[in-house]
């Protein structure tokens, strides 16, 4: 039979046969580099006190990582250029301020500046404003450095990852590799700063010794107002106190300052420091640092981070532009933005070009990645939380040069607590492994 | 050591920094009625200059002793040009104006400082401690302090009485308190009060900048140092009454030994201590424990 069809009419149906089948293999013809690029913006402080040791080299990282990736020079799983294929483009931020401009810059970003993802904040106080900001505007913001566990542990949210471990990790390590090493020591004091970073970090120190080391004696307690600058009187407390360790969670220049005044007085000879950030004071201050003092670097990250290809990837990129190797927080930028590209990556699996962000958060919880740190899995916080293996070491001097000894690691799982069980609960019940 | 001999110490240690930086903001306030808020960043200026002049010094190779000198010299260095350049260039053209519109042009001026430093020097650490354990340590007990602490009380003392003699003692200082006392009669006299104030606001921003410069050893000089140290400063002078050279020096050993006393004794309220005296003082003495009342003009 003869069909009466109207060229017309032949070519509007020919019109929405193409147009159902885009539709049931939705953008198969949009290609990923010719999407807009993918705009992070990036918050680390780049003033005051905390932007020499800190927010800079974040900065740094993420500035030659972000030009790896989109020239695809990143070595595997990550060869492919940009967030598959999509070029990515950083809007840096200063985290300078206080939470309340950190509130508005976050508004400012997302709305204004209408960034896709947002990485950053080292400071606690600024990680826990931010995260109801960031479920109320329904954007993906990944936290790279903050410490407190309070975050996914007092709420929940859908929008807001973090990809370093949480201070528990780093607290329960520290007693673990005190009990180790110090089978005599008996008596801790600890100096750390009066915020949730610092009140978190000495409670699961004080609670992790007590279990591990039943009878301890806590000697005192300092809590100096954050970036205080002068320890005299606190450092003389501690001394009339003849700890046997000194823990401290002191990061950036009140660290360094903490160093520079304790060290000449003989303060971390009579007792051993407990470091927990002390790896972002060794590029500087290591020479001054007395033998036995155990530094950390919360997780396995600077001289601790693993004989790996992207490890070995990073450094260089890092140190051929920079000069000085990335510290620990460089490596928790790299943690974050390599977090982002595997869950874009994972998306794009899902038979799509550019994943819608449910996709991506979809993608992004739960997941296991690689960095140039090692394994990261995305293991509590109903998949928002990250969890890695850590390091400790001491300080050996020799000929006049800083090193690390008797350098012990901790598998994630001997030092996080069980998903769904809160750290200070998991510690005080005398904390198990959680396989 | 006892622990109230380790609070005592302590305390004249932190009240000896305190009063240096105190004191050139309580001595602009008095002669000129200007509360700077510009004075943390020139705090802030002197712990570079210092940083950067006696760091020049010792990797030169020169005698490490020298490095004191260079602390110093630093501090003027920032005083005789950064102080007439703001009086000269900026606050000249503020006189008369309300004291808070002198509040707001000097929390401008901060912000710009800040900025400037950060042109300057970037926002990396620096460090020049060396100097801080140069002379080696002074026993006392289970405590040791570096000699240093000790040239700190001394540098306190010294401007102390440095600036009690040049008020009442010369006859500089003669017409400085007579400037205090009543500027346009004063300048009806004759008296060059345009050049008061330049020496004035010279000699407070000397004095930020040495207190500055004598902190520097002691920590590691980054951007934003200076907005802790205004605000204890302020404080400092709050207790002792603006304006007030012996209110400031009292002010300073109060809140010395009160956050000394806290950290030895209760480390857990250590942290609004020294606001707790601030506001007892005011609850009982409004304008400090130096100032008398003053009958309000209509």
């Amino acid at each position: 039979m003869k069909t009466n069809q109207s060229p017309r009419l032949r070519s509007t149906l020919v019109a929405a046969v193409v147009a159902c089948a885009m539709l049931a293999l939705p953008d198969t013809g949009i290609r990923a580099q010719d999407l807009p690029k993918f705009r992070i913006g990036v918050v680390t402080f780049l003033s005051g006190a905390a932007a020499g040791p800190f927010g800079v080299p974040a900065r740094n990282g993420a500035e030659v990582l972000a030009e790896a990736i989109n020239a695809g020079k990143v070595p595997a799983p990550y060869a492919k250029a940009g967030f598959g294929g999509r070029a990515i483009e950083l809007v840096f931020l200063d985290e300078a301020g206080g939470t309340t401009k950190q509130v508005s810059e976050f508004r400012d970003l997302v709305q204004r500046q209408k960034v896709d993802a947002v990485i950053g904040y080292i400071s606690s106080g600024d990680c826990l404003a931010v995260a109801p900001v960031a479920e109320e505007l329904k954007t993906l913001t990944i936290f790279f450095d903050c410490g407190t566990p309070r975050i996914f542990e007092d709420g929940s949210y859908k929008y807001v990852f973090r990809t370093s471990s949480h201070a528990a990790m780093d607290n329960v390590a520290a007693a673990l590799y005190v009990t180790d090493m110090m089978p005599k020591a008996k008596k801790i004091a600890g100096i750390n700063q009066n915020y949730a970073w610092g009140q978190d970090s000495w409670a699961d120190f004080e609670g992790s010794m007590k279990v591990l080391r039943p009878g301890v004696e806590v000697t005192t307690s300092q809590m100096p107002k954050l970036l205080a600058g002068q320890y005299g009187a606190e450092i003389s407390a501690l001394m009339g106190g003849k700890p046997d360790v000194i823990h401290s969670s002191f990061w950036g220049g009140d660290l360094d300052a903490f160093i520079l005044q304790a060290v000449p007085r003989g303060a971390l000879k009579k007792s051993t420091a407990v470091l927990t950030c002390g790896e972002t004071a060794t590029h500087k201050l290591g020479d001054q640092l007395p033998d036995g003092t155990i530094i950390g670097a919360r997780g396995p990250h600077g001289v601790y981070a693993p004989d790996v290809e992207l490890n070995r990837f990073f450094r260089a990129v890092y140190q051929d532009r920079f000069v000085l190797s990335p510290n620990y927080p460089a490596y928790h930028m790299a943690q974050s933005i390599l977090g982002l590209k595997a869950a874009y990556e994972k998306a794009q699996g899902a038979g799509t070009t550019a994943p819608t962000q449910d996709q991506i958060l979809a993608a992004f919880e739960g997941l296991t990645f690689e960095t140039p740190s090692g394994t990261i899995k995305m293991a509590l916080g109903k998949g928002h939380q990250a969890v890695e293996e850590t390091v400790y070491g001491q300080v050996k001097q020799v000929k006049g040069k800083f090193t690390l000894v008797n350098v012990k690691r901790y598998a994630a799982d001997k030092v996080n607590p069980p998903e769904g069980v809160k750290s200070a609960d998991w510690i005080k019940a005398g904390f198990k492994a959680t396989k | 050591m006892s622990t109230i001999l380790a609070v005592l110490v302590d305390g004249a240690i932190y009240a000896s920094w305190l009063f240096i930086i105190a004191t050139g903001l309580t001595l602009i306030y008095g002669v000129m009625r200007i509360l700077n808020m510009a004075h943390g960043s020139l705090y802030a200026l002197g712990a570079y200059a210092a940083a950067s002049l006696a760091g020049a010094w010792l990797r030169a190779g020169y005698a490490p002793l020298g490095s004191y000198a260079m602390l110093v010299l630093a501090a003027i260095l920032v005083g005789i040009t950064v102080g007439p350049l703001i009086e000269r260039g900026l606050l000249r053209h503020c006189y008369g104006r309300d004291e808070v519109v002198l509040v707001l042009v000097t929390y401008a001026l901060f912000l710009i400082i800040e900025d400037a430093v950060k042109l300057v020097w970037g926002v990396e650490s620096y460090f020049i401690s060396e100097p801080y354990g140069l002379l080696g340590n002074l026993d006392l007990g289970d405590l040791s302090y570096p000699l240093y602490s000790v040239v700190l009380v001394l540098a306190a003392v010294l401007v102390g009485v440095g600036l009690r003699f040049g008020i009442y003692g010369t006859k500089y200082g003669k017409l400085l308190t007579a400037v205090i006392h009543d500027r346009e009669v004063s300048a009806a006299l004759g008296i060059n009060v345009n050049r008061i104030y330049l020496v004035t606001f010279t000699l407070g921003t000397t004095l930020a900048a040495i207190g500055g410069a004598l902190t520097a050893p002691t920590v590691s000089v980054v951007p934003g140092m200076g907005v802790e140290v205004i605000v204890l400063a302020f404080a400092v002078v709050v207790i002792g009454g603006l304006g007030s050279m012996q209110g400031a020096a009292l002010g300073a050993l109060i809140v010395g030994l009160v956050r000394s006393s806290a950290v030895h004794f209760f480390p857990q309220v250590e942290l609004f201590s020294i606001y707790l005296v601030m506001a007892l003082v005011l609850a009982i003495r409004p304008r400090g424990l130096f100032v008398a009342a003053e009958a309000r003009k209509i």
